[in-house]
């Protein structure tokens, strides 16, 4: 047999290690944490990776969970050996499939890596709450606890399932040990082939439906025969149990690895117990054995084999001393007498005492607990607390850990100085910037130390909860023993600081032990450095007694040529200093690791990094710590702060602060709810260069302003004298268009919210004549000019927006003198899709209701601590929601069919009580006109002179007309989200809403790819791009779903894109909001993962519609009743060359990297398509339809009446 | 008629050679031209800093997002097997070798000396037979002094000379302080042929959106006067090669080439604007006008008129520019 390898690889990779290897086919579909499952298992069948079998393994990626369920059920039904990878929401859409995969006693294994279901909020962290959901379908399920366990788990539940026929939930933690990187000896073949014996799969093969040897399964059955067949299945699951415990035993001979259902750990003659499953067995067994070494009578039983949940191998794990048990679960049942762990524990229990089996006599004292939902930290302390409460007469009999319960008082109090970690392991923590290349160089050392050494090596890695300018926290353990430590570290020997700015905006330092070492990227010189520092850093290094060492990472890796990545050399820094392995050798191996990892890339990237390498230890520093600190304290008290809303200080500065976790239950809402604009308190500072105006050469075209995906600069025409003294620098310059003549114009910059993103300089077109490198925003260092600016956006802000009622022409310039009501969101710097957001909130947010799909913009548009959606000065703003992904245009609809509930509950009553309203007020609440802007304005007039008038009316009618007499005015109602929902997972509901008649607003942002979950192919990706799931290059053209909504004839319907021409834009979302029936807009958003500087997507968009790639138009049916034809085509195609565009992007050049001819076939076919698309739209636009009876919109409606009133 | 001639030790049929282009890249071209008479390709030119800036900005863009977002650790698939833009240029070196019976000559153009090295014995192992370098530099350092540029092109090509066992030819700007100087010391160091001139696809300006703009002129025959000039004023002075190109479009401009002392001439525009066939309508005219002329062999007439041969060299010297001025204004 092979020797088998060690590796050091995530949970994730661990566990489609297996899967991959003894499967014929995969289902997949990406969903947080389990999509690099698929990932690897696609990336491995496109290099031809086969499977023990010799094939290789079919992947396919389907259109949501639902779909990848129902492709599995027919391939097990097929014969094959078939599994899945999902978590989440996503398991919960497999739930009705996995009924019939059980019933039909299929043997499978689908492997999830277990994250929180949405509730009050969605989280893609881990928890229990998904795989608990499916406990009553009949699954056999199976929890892996570790890196390792994740591997042999995949193999031992597919060896269980043959031998059984029921199917497996594999499981595991998301993130804990889906994203934790551990050391971990992998299988080999041969030991895959001798835990499958071929002829289990002969007979799962047998079973197949096959014209060969006809059968039927799926019937339906009726009162007579459905119970009885119900129950036949009984033996299989009473089998079961032993069935897994002679698997593990065999597991164990061939591995050495021993495994049971139910392992005890501790003292044999424990007193105290406590039950727990997951990752967080790992933390308790190891508190155990510390605790045991000091003399406590405790032990630890870790649930493996969950359901069927074998009672008596349960009872027969439990020390016969035992005398309290606490059972952990990590989900909560709200309502329910005890979670499910819980449940089983106490029901086994039961039944054994009953039978006189239980080998502790009495039934023991037992409490319950939650614990980690959502990978809320669960560490050796809270263990020890458990042990402590259950060690009380009189504990809590219900509880929680982890957290502080104010309001139930459930949680326990928590000794945070506890601390079992072994001296001699290594710790480290680094806090880098995403794009920096930290977590990879991270990711690398930990590869070197484990597969280079004989070392053990772990590394986890925190992500912050934005896009742009995110922060992470790597943490990294390695040691001579293995690595037992699911959670984050709190004090270590080595702490790197790779962004200087962090210093001052997180405690750094609160993770360093005494006389640890820390390394600080800094921008200065060695003598600066000391200087620089905050007074409180300075305070710590002396405290602690820190071993500083610095360097100038950024100039060392711009001399090297690697702009801002500053990875290897902070990684040759790390090895340099840390002492993990000796220098030379780990300078030689990082040598090694660049080859390997960057040589396919070329030699120039490899010499590059071998450059920065060799010039790190010159520019590496030790700094001579002085005795006192130098620094000026910081200010006790944050003026900024004293200002703050109540919510804001007490909850929102919390989780800015990072200290989220310290806010007790009483301080969050308790149905999900929160306050809109607080992105404007974050103030994050995040670019080094932001734009500065120059009004002497700008044409006052806002163009900056309309791309800019943050809302952080913007343009005012207002009063040349305002009132208030302007503050230094503060400029406006008289208004240059005819339509505001005599009042001034004003650009102004966000300091702190610009991401320096490029956008608004490539737009621009207005050039200094002398020196055209000089536009009229030029990108200038932040920190200089950061008082100044800050102080001219606080004057900015003050200024009044103009009267909106009076701009005479709504197009791209003019948008921007509109209040964005969507600002500083945490999207990407450069984001292609946040300016139509904008856009589309200064255009209606007053009136606007937002139900958005999960994804990208759910992520930038909710993610905490703070919401972008923000309010005017009135007080009115979006209102945003986020059901799901799958429903959102039925979510959407929901809220729409609500309003029009309301405004014609508002419109009856309005009716009613018109004796005392007036004949005048009536006609003008119920008829007047409510499209553009000074309708809209009327009518709310109206509406505060009804509510004036009904103060005076003493009815309950009046009392419950002002109470709804805001929905007299017409709100609207808006469905967003990404391609992966209207093309994939969602597009029945979408397609659903637009063949109604209802005015519901659809806005694609189209990334044609899976943006949020890391770059799938959806149906919206073209012939032609690698993406996920389609890395050799998608071999079929981009749905149209611009063309499927044109056939419902009913709907209005534009493809955008405001790169290449933002007036149409504009005019698509007026048009839009105005039409009389459902209406899409498709529009065109660049995105980080087309693989190609941001700053240049604007001039890529131009390339998309120049080259007829993306073909502007706009499909308006009530054009119909004009005897014209109701599409329109708005640009012209063929002005550029598809190849060109194609060339620009990563995910297209890729293809030709890989294949040359590939790329040729698929671009000239890209080419093709493209023409073919063109010539078809030409045909269209040409068609204008019989008109009869006047003419109707596709709704019903004549279009003598285009328009509705109210909602 | 007997066309040929002999260029970098290869006995060519004909000296009408495709010179670096679009065409000579592409596979199904290259046969087309070797069908209309090509007696050798010269592929097109290879930058070593347009490869080392896409293998830079391939690297950056498939690693800017990762590892920011902890739901998108990556936004592109990682093949592990692609290529690069050296690998593409070798392969498809190797395919038009395989494809023609013809000599291939590869073209570099390099700015380091280690990318000069690299490149030019990797060309030589995919199968090069030779190898045309140009040693063209934008300059942007005003502390360098042209003896400076000079010497560092002799050493370069020195250099390459010494590392590969193909012969070499320079292909060099017509701006040298002393050109004739310049080659000599070029064949010092190891040239077999010097190639005359580079023809700079020099930036325009827009001055309506005031941008720097980049256009492709084709060659017109006005362009051969000043290659003439030079290759005649070499041709006794040196030993290696010449090749003329930039300007070469009709059978007379290959006969005055050829004159003044070409072994080959190169031709790009001609062909691109008239397709690979035109190669062979060249070759007819070529040898009816020597039919017509009594000439033997084109090689009689070589160098014929080059500096030291021709019947009024003062022509090709100084006081001629104030003649042509004159004789402009009578008219």
């Amino acid at each position: 047999m092979a020797t088998r390898d060690i590796t050091t690889i995530d949970g994730n990779e661990a566990a489609a290690h297996v899967a991959y290897r003894v499967s014929e086919v995969a289902a997949i579909y990406p969903i947080t944490p389990s999509s690099p499952m698929g990932e690897w298992a696609d990336d491995w069948a496109a290099h031809t990776r086969v499977n023990i079998w010799g094939q290789i393994p079919k992947i396919v990626e389907m259109q949501s969970e639902a779909g990848a369920i129902g492709t599995v059920h027919g391939a097990l039904q097929a014969g094959a050996l078939a599994t899945t990878f999902t978590a989440s929401q996503g398991l919960l859409l497999m739930i009705p499939n996995m009924y019939k995969i059980a019933g039909e006693l299929t043997s499978f294994v689908m492997h999830v890596a277990a994250r929180t279901v949405a509730t009050h909020a969605l989280s893609i962290f881990g928890d229990h709450s998904d795989v608990m959901a499916c406990r009553q379908t009949g699954f056999a399920m199976l929890a892996s606890n570790t890196v390792q366990e994740a591997h042999d788990g995949a193999a031992i539940s597919l060896a269980c399932s043959l031998r059984s026929r029921v199917p497996f939930l594999h499981f595991f933690d998301g993130f804990r040990t889906s994203h934790e990187v551990n050391r971990v000896e992998l299988l080999t073949d041969d030991d895959l082939r001798s835990l499958i014996p071929q002829n289990l799969v002969d007979e799962h093969r047998n079973r197949a439906l096959t014209p060969d040897h006809p059968i039927l399964r799926g019937t339906a059955q009726n009162p007579d025969a459905f119970f009885q067949a119900r129950e036949a299945c009984n033996p299989f699951y009473d089998r079961l149990p032993r069935i897994v415990q002679e698997e593990m035993a065999k597991f164990a001979q061939l591995t050495g690895r021993e495994y049971k259902p139910f392992e005890y750990y501790g003292d044999p003659a424990a007193n105290r117990v406590i039950i727990v499953m997951g990752s967080g067995a790992q933390t308790v067994t190891e508190t155990v054995k510390y605790l045991c070494a000091r003399g406590e009578k405790i032990g630890a039983l870790v649930v493996r084999l969950y359901r069927p949940f074998a009672a008596d191998l349960f009872v027969a794990a439990l020390p016969s001393t035992t005398r309290r048990i606490a059972v952990l679960d990590r989900t909560k049942e709200p309502g329910a007498t005890g979670e499910p762990l819980y449940q089983d524990v106490i029901t086994s229990l039961y039944q054994a005492h009953e039978a006189g089996a239980l080998p502790t006599g009495d039934i023991p004292q037992v409490i319950g607990g939650r614990y980690g939902l959502s990978s809320k930290e669960f560490t050796p302390a809270m263990v020890k607390a458990v042990f402590d409460e259950i060690s009380k007469p009189a504990g809590l009999k219900r509880f929680t850990v982890g957290i502080v319960d104010d309001v139930t008082h459930l949680s326990l109090p928590v000794d945070e100085s506890f601390d079992i970690e072994a001296p001699a392991t290594v710790r480290a923590v680094f806090f880098g910037l995403g794009a920096d290349g930290t977590v990879g160089a991270n990711k690398n050392s930990i590869k070197i130390i484990g597969d280079d050494t004989d070392m053990y090596a772990q590394g986890y890695f925190v992500y912050d909860s934005k896009k742009s300018g995110a922060m992470t926290i790597s943490h990294l353990r390695f040691g001579k023993d293995p690595i037992c430590a699911p959670y984050l570290i709190k004090r270590a020997s080595f702490v790197a600081c790779h962004q200087f700015q962090f210093l001052g905006q997180t405690d750094v330092l609160a993770y360093a032990q005494e006389n640890a070492v820390f390394l600080l990227n800094a921008p200065y010189g060695k003598e600066e450095v000391w200087d620089r520092l905050p007074h409180d850093v300075q305070q710590t290094i002396i405290d602690k007694q820190l071993k500083v060492y610095t360097i100038d990472a950024n100039s060392v890796a711009k001399a090297a040529g690697m702009g801002s990545r500053i990875n290897t050399i902070m990684q040759t820094c790390f090895f340099a200093i840390s002492g993990v392995l000796p220098r030379d050798a780990a300078i030689e191996a990082i040598k090694r690791a660049i080859k390997k990892t960057y040589g396919k890339r070329g030699e120039e990237v490899v010499r590059r990094n071998f450059e920065a390498v060799d010039k790190t230890l010159e520019h590496l520093h030790q700094l001579t710590v002085p005795a006192k600190a130098t620094a000026s304290p910081a200010k006790a008290i944050d003026e900024k702060s004293a200002a703050l809303p109540d919510f804001v200080k007490r909850v929102t500065t919390v989780m800015m602060q990072g200290k989220g976790d310290l806010l007790p239950v009483s301080a969050f809402p308790v149905d999900g709810t929160w306050p809109t604009g607080t992105s404007k308190f974050e103030k994050r500072n995040i670019a080094l260069e932001i734009p500065e105006w120059n009004p002497a050469i700008c044409i006052q075209c806002n163009k900056c302003a309309f791309v800019c995906p943050h809302s952080a600069i913007r343009a005012k025409v207002h009063a040349p004298n305002t009132g208030a003294t302007p503050p230094e620098g503060f400029q406006a310059v008289p208004y240059k268009a005819p339509d505001f003549k005599g009042l001034s114009y004003t650009l102004q910059v966000a300091p702190e919210d610009c991401t320096g993103c490029n956008l608004c300089i490539a737009v621009c077109p207005s050039k200094d004549k002398a020196n055209p490198k000089n536009k009229a925003i030029t990108m200038v260092p932040h920190l200089p000019i950061l008082e100044r600016e800050r102080a001219k956006f606080k004057y900015f802000l003050d200024i009044p927006e103009v009267d909106r009622t009076r701009i005479a022409r709504m197009d791209a310039k003019a948008s921007q003198f509109l209040l964005p009501l969507f600002e500083f969101s945490g999207a990407c710097g450069g984001c292609g899709e946040t300016p139509y957001v904008k856009l589309l909130t200064q255009l209606f947010g007053d009136r606007l209701v937002i139900a958005n799909a999960t994804g990208c913009s759910s992520i930038y548009g909710g993610n905490l601590p703070t919401t972008p959606y923000t309010q005017n000065r009135d007080g009115r703003g979006p209102a945003w929601s986020n059901s799901l992904f799958e429903d959102n245009a039925e979510f959407g609809l929901g809220i729409l069919l609500g309003l029009r509930e309301h405004h014609a509950h508002a419109t009856g009553l309005v009716r009613k009580l018109s004796a005392r309203i007036g004949d005048n007020l009536v006609t003008g609440l119920l008829e007047s006109e409510q499209h553009g802007e000074a309708n809209i304005r009327n009518q709310r007039d109206r509406v505060l002179e009804l509510r004036k008038l009904l103060r005076s009316v003493d009815s309950p009618d009046a009392r419950l007309l002002d109470a709804i007499a805001d929905y007299l005015v017409r709100k609207t109602v808006w469905l967003l989200g990404g391609d992966g929902w209207a093309y994939d997972i969602g597009y029945g509901g979408l397609d659903h809403v637009i063949s109604l008649p209802y005015d519901v607003r659809i806005l694609v942002l189209d990334t044609e790819v899976y943006s949020n979950t890391g770059g799938q192919a959806s149906k919206s990706t073209p012939i032609g791009a690698s993406a996920k799931y389609a890395t050799a290059g998608k071999t079929t053209q981009k749905k149209d779903l611009g063309l499927i909504a044109m056939s419902y004839r009913n709907a209005y319907v534009a493809s955008i894109a405001f790169g290449a021409n933002d007036n149409h834009a504009v005019k698509a979302f007026l048009e839009a909001e105005s039409f009389p029936g459902p209406s899409l807009i498709v529009a065109y958003s660049h995105c980080i993962a087309h693989g190609y500087d941001l700053k240049n997507g604007l001039e890529q968009q131009k390339l998309a519609v120049d080259s007829g790639v993306w073909p502007l138009y706009r499909y308006d049916p009530r054009l119909v009743g004009q005897g014209k034809p109701p599409l329109q085509i708005d640009s012209v195609g063929g002005k550029a060359d598809v190849r060109q565009y194609l060339r620009n992007e990563t995910r297209f050049a890729m293809v030709e990297k890989i294949d040359p001819k590939r790329f040729h076939d698929l671009s000239e076919s890209s080419v093709q398509n493209t023409a073919e698309r063109l010539a078809l739209y030409q045909e269209l636009a040409k068609i204008a339809f019989p008109v009869t009876h006047g003419g109707t919109n596709g709704n019903g409606k004549s279009v003598a009446v285009t328009e509705t009133k109210g909602a | 008629m007997d066309l040929s001639t002999n260029y970098l030790s290869f006995e060519l049929s004909s000296p009408m050679i495709p010179g670096a282009c679009p065409l000579t890249g592409d596979l199904s071209a290259v046969r087309r031209l070797e069908d209309a008479g090509a007696p050798m390709i010269i592929m097109p030119s290879v930058f070593q800093e347009q490869l080392e800036r896409e293998q830079v900005a391939f690297h950056q863009n498939l690693e800017s997002g990762d590892d920011s977002y902890a739901e998108s650790l990556s936004y592109l698939p990682r093949p592990e097997d692609f290529r690069l833009g050296p690998d593409e240029y070798l392969e498809q070196l190797a395919r038009i070798k395989a494809a023609v019976r013809v000599p291939v000559a590869a073209s570099l153009n390099g700015r380091t000396r280690g990318g000069w090295m690299d490149f030019a014995r990797l060309l030589h192992t995919a199968g090069a037979d030779a190898l045309e370098l140009n040693v063209y530099d934008t300059l942007i350092d005003p502390d360098r002094d042209a003896a400076s540029v000079e010497s560092e092109a002799i050493a370069m090509v020195g250099e390459v000379c010494r590392a590969v066992a193909i012969p070499v030819a320079v292909k060099l700007a017509p701006f040298y302080t002393n050109i004739q100087h310049f080659a000599m010391q070029l064949e010092k160091a190891g040239a077999k042929g010097l190639v005359l001139f580079n023809r700079f696809y020099q930036p325009d300006i827009d001055v309506e959106n005031l941008e720097v703009t980049r256009s492709l002129e084709l060659s017109t025959s006005a362009e051969l006067l000043p290659r003439l000039r030079a290759t005649a004023a070499l041709y006794e002075h040196c030993a290696v090669d010449l090749a003329i190109t930039g300007g070469v479009h009709t059978a007379i401009d290959v006969l005055k080439a050829v004159m003044v002392g070409a072994s080959s001439v190169q031709m790009v525009s001609a062909l691109l604007q008239l397709g690979p066939r035109y190669l062979t309508t060249l070759r007819d005219e070529l040898a009816r006008w020597l039919e017509l002329h009594d000439y033997e062999s084109l090689s009689q007439a070589r160098g014929s008129m080059s500096l030291s041969r021709t019947p009024d060299p003062s022509a090709f010297e100084r006081g001629n520019y104030a003649r042509i001025l004159q004789s402009w204004t009578r008219t």
